[in-house]
């Protein structure tokens, strides 16, 4: 199990720098002169050559790269906003609370409702209950997040006037955006948790125990939902990198200070070293997220454990 | 008890009748009775008509101005109303479809176009190549699908063709796994043997003998990649990273009436519900293929 941890900590390594390279590949492309942007259109030449210098921006497009990497690797520093001129990591480590808090609100409330659906439906396959289930589940999976905000201000804001349309602290300001983001992933993970729990209900220990006159509820939870869980750990800790990337949108609507409603804004102004760090760290918590899920899988299952032995 | 034995029974049945498992046919056969599955295809046979008919149905011009009819609330001349500048929100969305069709199929065809190539090779040659490919798609993973298309969005610019290949480039490596699997299955398979002893070269054996017998895990992806290919270019209009402002887009046009949700409901009611329904109609079609395909599934 030691060695499976060392192994995939160390596997991080090599992702994350693919990361930035495609991520530095992508920004290096955009036709924006920072340099311009900076100093504005009326510096001298002299001025002008004297901050690419500086920058760095006159030296090879792998030699920026490899400064890049070493002054995130070395000093965890992600350059400096062309517009506010603050230093990247600390505009993200400002707004990262309340992403964090957004997706992890979402992931769990999509995660409480999300299973049981699924088992309900499991359970009585091809019945009422299950068809309606699993139509619920695919709108939710087809709804924009960011329309069914918009719905539900609509509803609850201009309507009914009950809860506040922007903001983030108290918890009626967090009812609407963290519904909109979950519904997506509830339905997912309600799919995913049905067909899990369908493959396993079909195996022979769960016919045994059956016939052992068993309980129904203890043949499910106790035999079935757990071996069905596998899978949906798994499709959680995916769902976890879509809520974030999904909190983008969500931080806009309800004015939420965020990661999301930074990078929109730095995309906006064109603020190409706070879009690549914002992108460049989001990936970072996904993959670690992920980590965590993939050590915890092969901490439930003992066959995954076994490989790495 | 728990499990239905209608399901047994069907499964016995199934075996009895000896039915032609995984021809067209019988999918289509399949296909037909499932209602959800039929509601989808026909709702986006609809959408395809109105994109391609558009000029002759929409009421009113795409760009087609009149400020003293801003904001006019659904009546029987605008059937859903009028946005800020006196734009008919009906033929707006009729000429949007034009935009969301193209985006999500042509998405869609990039990320199974090199998605495909990348997962053939993998599968095929395994070796150090299939380990340097789904390196390079764990890395693609890692970065969530729609930051990836915002940043390729934000630093090529905003044109139709960026939005594609930015929403195209996210998928790649989703397609590029599922082929490569089914490319491993199949080649273990002993008619590949026989046709590698008969002296068909690679090319030939992928093409004629590979290809076809992964074609169905293709269609299902296809069907419910469009779906979100179609989700994310509507996020991206959203967040102002679409088309220009003239041409119709549904994403946009949200944006342009989130301005006007407290007077103005409708600009984002009814763009948003036919956002919903063409995305659920892929969904619903690319379940309805699973289910037709896999036997295992087939037990209504």
């Amino acid at each position: 199990m030691f060695r499976y941890i060392v192994k995939r900590i160390l596997w991080l390594i090599p992702i994350l720098l693919g990361v930035s390279f495609i991520v530095f590949t992508i920004m290096y492309l955009s036709p924006g002169d920072p340099v311009t942007m900076i100093l504005g259109e009326g510096a001298t030449e002299e001025a002008y050559q004297a901050l690419r210098t500086q920058m760095g921006f006159d030296q090879s497009f792998i030699v920026q790269f490899l400064n890049y990497v070493r002054g995130v690797v070395f000093d965890f520093d992600l350059g400096r906003s062309y517009v506010s001129n603050r230093v990247v990591l600390d505009e993200i480590l400002v707004r990262l609370p309340n992403t964090i808090r957004l997706a992890s609100w979402s992931i769990l409330f999509a995660t409480l409702i999300g299973i049981p659906l699924g088992v309900i439906s499991a359970t009585r396959p091809y019945s009422k209950v299950d068809n309606v289930v699993m139509f619920i589940s695919l709108v939710g999976v087809s709804m924009p997040t960011f329309w069914q905000a918009l719905l539900l201000i609509i509803l609850f804001t201009s309507t009914l006037g009950w809860l506040p349309a922007s903001g983030f602290t108290s918890w009626q300001q967090m009812i609407m955006p963290v519904f909109a983001l979950a519904t997506s992933s509830m339905g997912t993970i309600a799919r995913i948790t049905r067909s899990s729990m369908m493959d396993v209900l079909d195996q022979d220990y769960i016919r045994t125990s059956e016939a052992k006159g068993v309980s129904d509820g203890r043949v499910i939870f106790q035999h079935a939902l757990r071996n069905a869980l596998i899978p949906v750990v798994t499709v959680i800790g995916l769902q976890f990198g879509a809520l974030l990337g999904g909190a983008v949108l969500t931080e806009t609507i309800f004015s939420i200070n965020g990661l999301g409603t930074m990078m929109v804004n730095a995309i906006r102004t064109r603020d190409t070293m706070v879009v690549q760090g914002g992108v460049l760290f989001i990936a970072f918590i996904f993959t670690l997220v992920n980590l965590c899920v993939d050590i915890l899988y092969a901490y439930i299952d003992p066959r995954i454990r076994s490989q790495y032995d | 008890m728990l499990l239905t034995s209608k399901k047994k029974i069907n499964q016995a049945e199934e075996e009895m009748l000896n039915v032609p498992q995984g021809s067209w046919a019988e999918i289509w056969y399949e296909l037909k009775r499932n209602r959800r599955a039929m509601f989808g295809l026909f709702f986006i046979l609809f959408l395809t008509i109105m994109a391609i008919f558009a000029d002759q149905i929409a009421p009113y011009g795409m760009r087609e101005q009149n400020l003293s009819n801003a904001l006019q609330f659904p009546n029987t001349t605008h059937w859903l109303g009028t946005d800020d500048l006196g734009r008919d929100i009906l033929s707006r969305m009729i000429y949007g479809t034009r935009v969301s069709l193209t985006v999500g199929v042509s998405a869609v065809a990039v990320s199974l176009i090199i998605g495909g190539i990348l997962g053939v090779v993998a599968g095929y040659y395994k070796g150090w190549i299939d380990t340097l490919i789904m390196r390079f798609c764990d890395i693609l993973l890692s970065i969530p699908s729609i930051l990836l298309a915002i940043a390729i969005v934000a630093s090529l610019g905003s044109n139709l063709q960026n939005l594609i290949i930015a929403i195209g480039i996210s998928s790649i490596p989703v397609f590029a796994r599922i082929i490569r699997s089914g490319v491993i299955s199949v080649k273990e398979q002993e008619y590949i043997e026989a046709s590698e002893a008969l002296g068909a070269n690679d090319i030939r054996i992928i093409f004629k003998h590979i290809l076809p017998n992964i074609l169905s895990p293709i269609i299902v992806q296809s069907s419910m990649g469009i779906a979100s290919a179609i989700l994310s270019a509507v996020g991206l209009g959203f967040i102002g990273l679409g088309l220009e402002a003239s041409i119709a887009e549904w994403g946009t046009m949200l944006n342009a009436g989130r301005g006007y949700i407290r007077t103005h409901y409708y600009l984002t009611l009814y763009p948003g519900l036919l956002i919903m329904l063409t995305v659920l109609s892929f969904n619903l079609l690319g379940d309805g293929l699973r289910d037709a395909i896999d036997p295992k599934m087939r037990e209504r």
